[in-house]
């Protein structure tokens, strides 16, 4: 028998695959598709402490191999995701993160308060990068100071695994990693978007509404591959990794780079199922190998 | 209603003028139930260029040969690479998506749709027919190729043309038909399709004439689920997601559709190309 089982800090999931924020809604979105219980984990789109409705149309371009998006945190808020979206929750056996966003210290800490009273969260992703808002967002995870600072005041708040999710519009995103680790994440997870551009030629306009978007998909492997690579080599806390993830090859690659667990984003609007793939994709990597767990495979990168 | 993914086998693929084609695919089990107005999400293959699934409108169901029909117009490279697909040929979809038209008892029906919107028009129509309702059908177009499949449109309802330059049916915009001029209080219900001008003319119209009318939107989509959150327009209660709250609203609901207001809204409404 394999193991497919890996631990985020004290937490175990039954497997490496997780789905990345925004891609996945809340989930229940993909029963059709797919088994839930069978993913390690869910991360679900953005709260923030206040009711948002996101940026205007358009919000999403298509470019080689990826997909720029602009969504900017459109939620119900943290009130109406405690009262109404967690409860359709708790039926299926699989960790639920809530992904917190917002534009202040003190907007954070609110949210991950009224998430911390929840039984069947048992962790939260702090979004420091979103790159589609004007205020907060990604201003918090593009400096040492304020990252810290974020990650220290919702620690103090937040008593189950606190992710931190990091920007890749940086210069060093090791000097991040660090920094947040050293105000008490638990884990980290990387990347979000890139920040990026897309141009209508014809209309000499931008295509999307707010001029610049966040890039995913496949077009952004290889930078979100080396982040994790250069993050491994900074910090001791666990590392999840994404960014372009659509089969079982590219979540080994994360792995062997020193990524303990990984997201699956935009490669889930390709193929609904994708997931479950790439579980069973890194089953047959390991039988194939004879390796015997897949937290073998962590780091493993022979350079 | 249950979504699936299928590799569909495509039957057919049939030019309809112009740069129009309809595809037949056969579901390797039986369909799920479609409502019309409902679309579905293919996967284009072998074009690195064009990664994210395309939604198209289902033009036709028929659940005895366990197939569906899509009418497409090439409008981009997604559109031209499916343009060449060939009979035995399998194409990834997932389907049936979005909320569709809500069918109504009531026998005074009029289906507008313009150029390659009338797609959904088709099925709608077929839906009518077996609850015993011939639908007045208006399509219009800039010229005759705009206007596909009016042959088939003429065996589902009373089906009336224009085309802007005159080269088949009256000359003029739909919204400029003699039909839609002189008739359109006779009818009770009004479902729209095509550009967002004539749409948005169409659904003035029938406001005005307190007609309940329902429009069938297009917008650029990244997911079709609802969970990208890519798609929304912009309605009395905030933004909503064409993919799951659409595409069909009540055009009541849609800011900027109303008479008194002057349009605020000029987006372009696209597809994905
Ligand atoms: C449409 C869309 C919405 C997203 N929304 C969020 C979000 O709310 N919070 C967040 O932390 N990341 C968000 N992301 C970023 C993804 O979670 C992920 O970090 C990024 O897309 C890279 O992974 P991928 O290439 O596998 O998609 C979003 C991405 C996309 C494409
Ligand atoms: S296309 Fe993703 S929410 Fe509509």
């Amino acid at each position: 028998m394999t193991d497919l089982s890996v631990k985020i800090n004290k937490l175990k999931l039954k497997n490496p695959v997780m789905t990345a924020s925004g891609t996945f809604g809340y989930g229940y979105e993909f029963e059709d598709f797919l088994d839930l219980s069978r993913l390690g984990g869910i991360v679900v789109k953005a709260t923030t402490s206040k009711h948002r409705e996101g940026n205007k149309y358009p919000r999403m371009a298509e470019t080689a191999l990826g997909m720029l998006n602009a969504v900017g945190l459109q939620n119900k808020g943290v009130d109406y995701f405690v009262k109404e979206t967690c409860p359709k929750l708790t039926k299926y056996d699989t960790h639920f993160f809530a992904n917190v966003s917002d534009s202040t210290i003190e907007g954070y800490v609110e949210v991950a308060e009224k998430i911390n009273e929840l039984d069947y969260i048992p962790g939260i992703e702090l979004n420091i990068s979103c790159p589609n808002v004007k205020e907060g967002g990604m201003a918090f995870g593009t400096s040492c100071p304020s990252a810290f600072a974020v990650t220290e005041a919702v620690r103090k708040v937040y008593k189950k695994t606190l992710i931190v999710k990091l920007s890749p519009n940086v210069t060093n995103i090791a000097e991040i990693a660090k920094a947040v680790e050293d105000a008490g994440a638990d884990s980290v997870s990387l990347i979000n978007t890139l920040l990026g551009m897309a141009i209508d030629a014809e209309k000499r306009r931008p295509v999307l509404s707010t001029v610049t978007g966040g890039l995913s998909g496949p077009a952004v492997k290889p930078v979100a591959l080396r982040m994790v690579y250069q993050v491994s080599k900074a910090v001791k806390i666990p590392i999840i990794g994404m960014g372009g993830i659509s089969n079982a090859t590219d979540a080994i690659e994360f792995l062997l780079a020193g990524a303990t667990a990984i997201q699956v984003g935009t490669a889930n609007f390709i193929d609904p199922q994708v997931t479950i793939k790439i579980i069973e994709g890194i089953e047959d990597y390991l039988i194939r190998h004879r390796i015997k767990k897949v937290t073998d495979l962590i780091g493993a990168l022979e350079v | 209603m249950r979504k699936v993914i299928h590799s569909l086998k495509v039957l057919e693929n049939k030019s309809a003028g112009g740069d129009n084609f309809t595809l037949l695919l056969e579901a390797p089990e039986p369909l799920p139930t479609i409502t019309p107005g409902q679309f579905c999400e293919v996967k284009v293959d072998n074009d690195p260029t064009v990664y994210l699934r395309r939604p198209f409108s289902i033009h036709n169901v028929d659940y005895k040969s366990n197939t569906i029909t899509l009418l497409i117009k090439v409008l981009g490279k997604g559109t031209a690479k499916l343009s060449g697909i060939k009979e035995g040929d399998a194409l990834n979809v997932v389907y049936p998506l979005g909320k569709g038209f809500t069918i109504s008892d009531e026998p005074k029906v009029l289906l507008v749709g313009g150029g390659c919107g009338v797609a959904p028009l088709l099925y709608m129509a077929r839906v009518l027919n077996e609850k015993g309702i011939r639908p007045t059908i208006l399509v219009g177009g800039r010229t005759t190729v705009d206007v596909p499949r009016v042959e088939a449109y003429k065996e589902v309802g009373e089906t009336h043309v224009a085309t802007e330059d005159g080269s088949l049916g009256e000359k003029g915009l739909v919204t400029q038909h003699s039909v839609f001029k002189s008739h359109l209080a006779d009818f009770k219900r009004i479902y729209t399709c095509g550009p967002e001008g004539m749409m948005k003319a169409v659904a003035k119209a029938a406001e005005a004439l307190e007609i309940p009318c329902e429009v069938s939107l297009e917008n650029t989509m990244a997911c079709g689920i609802g969970v990208c959150l890519c798609c929304v327009t912009e309605t009395k209660e905030g933004h909503k997601c064409v993919c799951t709250e659409g595409p069909v609203f009540d055009s009541t609901q849609l800011n900027g559709w109303n008479i008194d207001k002057a349009s605020t809204c000029s987006k372009p409404y696209l597809k994905n190309e």
